[in-house]
């Protein structure tokens, strides 16, 4: 798919499937996408398609011991797949960083955000006055007003853009490599919204970092994003660049979605919407996964998986009839 | 911080008056009378009457309990009818050794209680955690005078290695201490578990794990130490079945401590002493109370902003 040599993250027919009652839910299935470096990739989806999982399982979070992962993670050509638990932990937060959804439960309430971020620094090794310092230059990067009283407040006394901030700053502290960004913003305001944008954007250009961005917003893809996935019921439907997935959607999800979304220029009564719900799927059943929603359904599309197909270097989609 | 403090001892203090009125009224609605237990059947009316006067018995309450209450705070808890020794002097040399003893008990408690509930959840499901839980329960499930009773037949009658009545050396408090323990670390084990693993659930543990932290440094530093501000809240409610229970453990081990005294005199309706004994309890559990509340404002930092007012 592209950027072979050149990418830092790849994901190879990545599944994953949570044990549910009488069986397993297939949450992930047969995902591959490639992250390049220095590049903003995301991942669009509507809720419960997968997107979170597929974040969750590139850092080895999900591990209640309810779930299957199978095939490969490449980071860097390294498959994490193989790693041990004490080298994911070497992982995480030095070569990839996360950040999630709700800054506020994702603080722990009890210590000084200024704390949270420097336990970040100091596991690598480095003394106190020292990692003092960089907490404070993370906390003037992220645009955090009075940085040096800032880390003393605890993170209820914090605004949300202000604890994503410092989320942020706990995550590039250690300058990763890749920063996976899980829905960074859906909890905040449009204006805070934009500034977070703008400090990520920032940032790869500072950190020279990877952003592997999951979210449901196409308006934050767009302004924000080089290349898209966009998923349905845990598969990748189709992905591309963000100017050939919104000038040249082939794939019927992806055409519906952009029907749906809201725009200055029509001034149509209602927003088109998609009929019908995604399906709970089980890991055994073939077929397109859209199959039930989809307006040009045929009949291998029931029990036969859709093929990929490419369009070019960067755009391909998996559908029977297009 | 400080107005909070002045505003749980106001509390308190309306507590402890409360109480002492209620022993106050049921200790008089109660048949029978101290003077006709200690004179006996064979002693005349005017002799009782004349007794009753002396100790004040035929004045109204309200005026009994004035007077009581104005000595009390004095330090003067009246004259035990029966031993016809002041109260506090004997009182004085029982109330440390119940403290030593309950404190012990749960200082032990929560330092077998609170790793083992720690480390069921954190090995839930496994042989570990259904051994542990399991065996608590059992011990929960027998009443604690028969697991004391239990004890002693073992360790004390049939092994002869550990002395189980009286109070001469440390050795004397293990096996009360072991009965008490053993009788209230269920509970506790079961409410740590069930709190760290609502902990474990959080968001910000994700985020510690995220950030690169090992297993062990998330455990202690992040969910322990939120974990323990409601375990603290939980212990500090069961301080009050704490001292209950010291009361027959006491008696059973012949601790000379309040526990014994308080059972003997509601046995002889010598009531001074009773009303003495329920109003130091009462006066402990709420300072216990107190203190645990500024314990979690300490731990918790989003409780000691509410504290100062909600300043910042």
């Amino acid at each position: 798919m592209g950027l072979d040599s050149g990418e830092l993250l790849k994901l190879d027919g990545l599944s994953v499937e949570y044990r549910v009652r009488g069986g397993w839910l297939s949450a992930v299935k047969n995902v591959t996408l490639g992250v390049g470096s220095g590049e903003i990739f995301a991942v669009v989806g509507e809720s419960g398609c997968g997107k979170s999982t597929i974040a969750h399982s590139i850092m080895r979070l999900n591990t209640d011991g309810n779930e299957r992962v199978s095939g490969g993670i490449y980071f860097e050509g390294e498959n994490l797949g193989d790693y041990s638990d004490r080298q994911m932990t070497a992982v995480r937060g030095k070569k990839i960083g996360m950040i999630f959804q709700n800054p506020l439960d994702s603080l722990n309430p009890v210590y000084r955000s200024g704390y949270q971020v420097a336990e970040a620094i100091y596991l690598d090794g480095k003394g106190r006055d020292e990692v003092w310092r960089e907490v404070i230059e993370l906390y003037r990067k992220m645009k955090m007003p009075d940085p040096a009283k800032r880390v003393r407040s605890f993170p209820h006394e914090l605004s949300g853009g202000m604890r994503q901030r410092v989320m942020i700053a706990m995550m590039l502290a250690r300058n990763p490599k890749l920063l996976i960004a899980d829905e960074p913003t859906t909890a905040l305001d449009v204006t805070i919204e934009a500034q977070i944008l703008e400090i990520m954007n920032q940032l790869r250009a500072d950190f020279d970092a990877s952003i592997l961005l999951i979210t449901h917003n196409f308006g934050l893809v767009a302004e924000i994003a080089d290349r898209v996935a966009v998923m349905y019921a845990g598969e990748v439907a189709e992905q591309g660049s963000v100017f050939e997935i919104f000038q040249r959607p082939r794939h019927p999800y992806t055409e519906l979605l952009m029907k749906a979304l809201p725009r200055r220029s029509k001034r149509e009564g209602r927003l088109q919407t998609i009929d019908g719900t995604v399906p709970r799927l089980t890991s055994t059943e073939p077929g397109c996964r859209f199959y039930n929603r989809c307006p040009c359904a045929g009949g291998r599309c029931r029990n036969q998986d859709p093929p990929v197909r490419r369009l070019s270097d960067t755009h391909s989609y998996a559908c029977h009839n297009r | 911080m400080s107005s909070y403090i002045v505003k749980r001892l106001i509390q308190g203090f309306f507590l402890v008056f409360s109480v002492s009125v209620l022993v106050f009224a049921m200790l008089y609605i109660m048949p029978g009378d101290p003077i006709d237990q200690v004179m006996g059947w064979k002693v005349s009316q005017e002799k009782k009457d004349e007794m009753r006067r002396f100790y004040g018995f035929d004045r109204p309450l309200h005026e009994q309990y004035l007077s009581w209450a104005r000595k009390a705070i004095k330090g003067d808890m009246g004259v035990s009818v029966r031993t016809k020794l002041p109260v506090l002097d004997l009182m004085k040399a029982r109330i440390p050794i119940t403290l030593k003893f309950t404190g012990l008990t749960l200082l032990f408690d929560i330092l077998i209680a609170v790793p083992l509930g720690l480390l069921c959840a954190y090995w839930k499901d496994s042989l570990f955690d259904r051994l542990v839980v399991g065996v608590s329960l059992f011990f929960t499930a027998i009443p604690q005078f028969w697991t004391a009773v239990l004890l002693i037949l073992l360790f004390g009658v049939t092994l002869k290695v550990l002395p189980f009545n009286g109070y001469d050396t440390p050795l004397h408090l293990v096996l009360p201490v072991a009965a008490g323990v053993l009788g209230s670390f269920a509970s506790t084990i079961r409410m740590t578990k069930s709190e760290v693993l609502e902990v474990i659930r959080e968001k910000y543990v994700t985020t510690a794990y995220a950030k690169g932290l090992s297993k062990s440094a998330v455990l202690v530093r992040h969910v322990l130490r939120n974990a323990i501000i409601l375990i603290t809240v939980l212990i500090s409610l069961s301080i009050p079945w704490l001292i209950s229970g010291a009361v027959i453990l006491e008696h059973i081990f012949g601790i000379p401590g309040m526990g014994g005294l308080m059972v003997n005199s509601i046995i002889m309706q010598d009531f001074a002493v009773v009303q003495a004994c329920v109003l130091v309890i009462t006066v402990l559990t709420v300072v216990f109370n107190i203190l645990c509340d500024l314990l979690i404002g300490l731990l918790d930092p989003r409780i000691s902003l509410s504290l100062r007012g909600g300043e910042r």
